[in-house]
């Protein structure tokens, strides 16, 4: 390095401030840029409140059945009304509604009458009638969703999970 | 480990020479005359560092697309950590931006830094000037706000004006048609991607030819001993980019940026203004009329640039030392007070907002005293949710204008064109178009014109029960006889105050068979259901004895 006519504490001081008033304006900008990139969900869920979905009195026992309903869906800065569907069961004990995704990967699966079983067609994992997991890699049973029933008419809430070796 | 460092550094450079390059650029001799006066061009290269930063970040929630970007830019501002900060250093670093680049302009003129050999260094100037000058005129369409709708139709229409070229730069622009979607788009394409790019590479041209020909030394500091880049004017350089990021930053995070209502060009009230730093042009404006309007909006602007880009080739005198360049100071000096002259015009020539252009029948401060009529259209504006999207009076933002200060400027017709297709009269509008009949529409519009931010809270609350008993008061068409609140015909007796007369017994028999009570009387009976009947019957007794004892 070439020699320099300040002298050695005064370049000291320099070089301390530069790296602390560098370091402190990267901070000033990257700190609310986290926040902003990584948002807390202060908001909650994407779905809030109930959802009617739909009528239940023709449920036949045990053979799950997929309802079709409108919900309202908040997306960002967009508000929409779209189509979302829940597999519903009625069990001795309880009407079931399940998430329609598999617990897996989040595919779509259905109701298999002849195996009586709900399969998943991407890693064929398979489900009982009350969600428990038979066979196949999913992690735990088929998440459900809250519910609550008005006259005939099904109201589905927030999709809860079953952790593993669940089940109610 | 440092030894480690050093040979993993050693390694990098070996192969790269990137060390080499970093010290060679911090070595760099400069004159002994350097100091304060000369940080404002790396100030400039800072701030267009922040303005890259939050312009990305703002980006990543951003919606390009007229409506969207309003709703979106709404959203970052209300919904998301930190978002509101982002935007005001964004948009009060542009402004900084503006400052900064002409105190750096000043600078060099006052001391004649453009002189040979470094004409060319000047003239990159004067371009990367302009690019600052278009970031901010692109800019200001983003937010889709009227605001920014107003302001573009100003601009699009001046750039239209240009002999020759007029209109095909209209064309360019996108605005032969006026300001929508394609305007928007090429505003934005501009403002993100061209214009960063070529201000990229003008600014590395620039900085090349500043560390070719080297700082500009004072006449006195010829023959003294050469300093080193760094730490000494470094260490300038970084406490002038903490001054004006303290201030950016203090400026972000306590004066709001305003976002004005939903771009709308029905809008015959708003009074357009553009950013500060257009305000001298558009006060010069006001000089030239009729066809003369040209110069002040197309010649006047480019003999300006081109008289700047002349500088160096029309001030070739020796270097002087800055005390006896007083001609320097004396054209920049006047140049200034013009251009203060100018804009203070502008600032002190703006009327206020016009706040309401309504206000035909009294505020309601309770329901009670709104006409049938209008709470039938309260009760549709809650048939068809018009409160998912809008609130009445401020609360939680949601994702439409809140109605009491948003339908203040509008007229009937403009709100039927708008229930009836929200995105023909309001560009970008996402609100599905209403199903209502056309006598129903009457009635939500004139409940939504009698909305004012004083009553908007108690016209929220209004029972279940008043809003049905409005709608059948509406569908029984009660009015063509009976007067409620001053609206009705008056064939029959006044409502007001039967309640007081009248028992809810009697009221309910009355319904039921008015020729029971007076043989004579022409009233039509009325055998609601119950839950109707019992709706009537209080909103009957709700009625006030006298409509002005609420006052308003």
């Amino acid at each position: 390095m070439d020699r320099d006519p300040e002298s050695t504490s005064r370049r000291t001081f320099y070089q301390r401030m530069i790296y602390g008033v560098s370091s402190l304006i990267a901070a000033a900008l990257t700190v609310p840029a986290v926040g902003y990139l990584f948002p807390s969900r202060r908001k909650g869920s994407a779905h809030k409140g109930w959802t009617d979905a739909g009528d239940v009195s023709a449920l036949p026992l045990n053979e799950p059945r997929e309802l079709a309903f409108q919900r309202k869906r908040v997306d960002g800065w967009k508000t929409s009304s779209e189509r979302a569907t829940a597999w519903v069961v009625r069990t001795d004990q309880e009407l079931i509604a399940f998430s329609p995704r598999c617990t897996h990967l989040g595919c779509g699966y259905h109701w298999e009458t002849d195996s009586d079983r709900f399969v998943c067609p991407c890693h064929t994992s398979g489900f009982s009638v009350t969600g428990e997991v038979l066979e196949g890699p999913a992690p735990r049973p088929l998440d459900r969703f809250e519910t609550r029933t008005e006259g005939n008419r099904l109201w589905l809430g927030r999709v809860r999970t079953i952790p593993e070796n669940g089940g109610q | 480990m440092r030894d480690l460092i050093r040979r993993i550094l050693d390694w990098v450079d070996h192969r790269t020479g990137f060390e080499t390059a970093v010290k060679n650029f911090l070595f760099d001799d400069i004159p002994a005359s350097s100091g304060w006066h000369q940080v404002f061009g790396s100030v400039a290269l800072f701030l267009f560092f922040v303005q890259a930063f939050t312009g990305v970040l703002l980006a990543f929630n951003y919606a390009p697309q007229p409506g969207d970007a309003y709703h979106s830019l709404q959203y970052i501002v209300t919904q998301i950590t930190g978002g509101r900060l982002i935007r005001g250093l964004h948009h009060w670093g542009a402004s900084l931006m503006v400052v900064v680049v002409g105190l750096h302009m000043i600078q060099v003129a006052l001391w004649g830094a453009y002189k040979k050999p470094r004409e060319a260094t000047w003239i990159l100037g004067v371009l990367l000037l302009l690019l600052v000058l278009a970031f901010g005129l692109t800019g200001y369409l983003l937010p889709w706000d009227n605001r920014a709708y107003w302001a573009t139709v100003v601009t699009i229409q001046i750039a239209g004006l240009a002999p020759l070229l007029g209109e095909y730069v209209l064309e360019f622009l996108g605005g032969a048609e006026g300001v929508g979607v394609s305007t928007f788009t090429r505003f934005y394409t501009l403002h993100v991607l061209m214009l960063p790019a070529l201000t990229v590479l003008l600014m590395v041209l620039h900085i090349h030819l500043v560390r070719k020909h080297g700082v500009t030394p004072s006449p006195r500091a010829i023959g003294l001993p050469k300093k080193k880049f760094y730490p000494g004017q470094a260490f300038k350089d970084l406490m002038a980019f903490f001054a004006v990021f303290v201030l950016l930053f203090v400026l972000a995070a306590t004066v709001d940026v305003p976002l004005e209502g939903l771009a709308d060009p029905s809008d015959s009230t708003y009074v357009p203004r553009p950013e500060w730093y257009f305000l001298f042009l558009f006060q010069m404006l006001k000089f030239f009329e009729g066809r003369w309007e040209v110069v002040g909006a197309v010649i006047l602007p480019t003999l300006a640039v081109l008289a700047l880009l002349a500088v160096p080739f029309l001030d070739r005198a020796k270097v002087k030392r800055i005390q006896q360049r007083t001609l320097a100071f004396a054209v920049v000096g006047l140049v200034l007070a013009g251009w203060l002259a100018l804009t203070v015009a502008a600032v002190l020539t703006t009327p206020e907002q016009v706040a309401s252009a309504r206000g035909t029948s009294p505020a309601a401060a309770d329901w009670r005293l709104l006409t049938p009529v209008e709470l039938a259209g309260r009760a549709y504006f809650q048939q068809e949710k018009c409160a998912e999207c809008h609130n009445l009076a401020e609360g939680e933002p949601k994702m439409g204008p809140t109605l009491a200060t948003a339908s203040h400027r509008k007229s009937a017709e403009w709100l039927t064109e708008h229930f009836r297709n929200p995105s023909a009269v309001a560009p970008g509008s996402s609100m599905p178009a209403m199903t209502l009949s056309d006598d129903e529409l009457t009635c939500l519009i004139a409940f939504v014109l009698k909305l004012t931010p004083t009553n908007a809270a108690a016209l929220a609350a209004v029972p279940d029960d008043a809003m049905r008993a409005g709608v059948i008061y509406h569908d029984s068409q009660c009015g063509a006889c009976h007067v409620v609140n001053g609206s009705g015909e008056e064939s029959g007796p006044p409502l007001n105050g039967v309640g007081q007369r009248r028992t809810a017994q009697w009221l309910e028999d009355h319904f039921r068979d008015p020729q029971k009570f007076d043989p004579q009387s022409v009233m039509p009976p009325y055998d609601f259901p119950p839950e109707d009947m019992k709706a009537m019957v209080d909103y009957m007794q709700a009625l006030p004895p006298d409509p002005r004892q609420f006052g308003d």
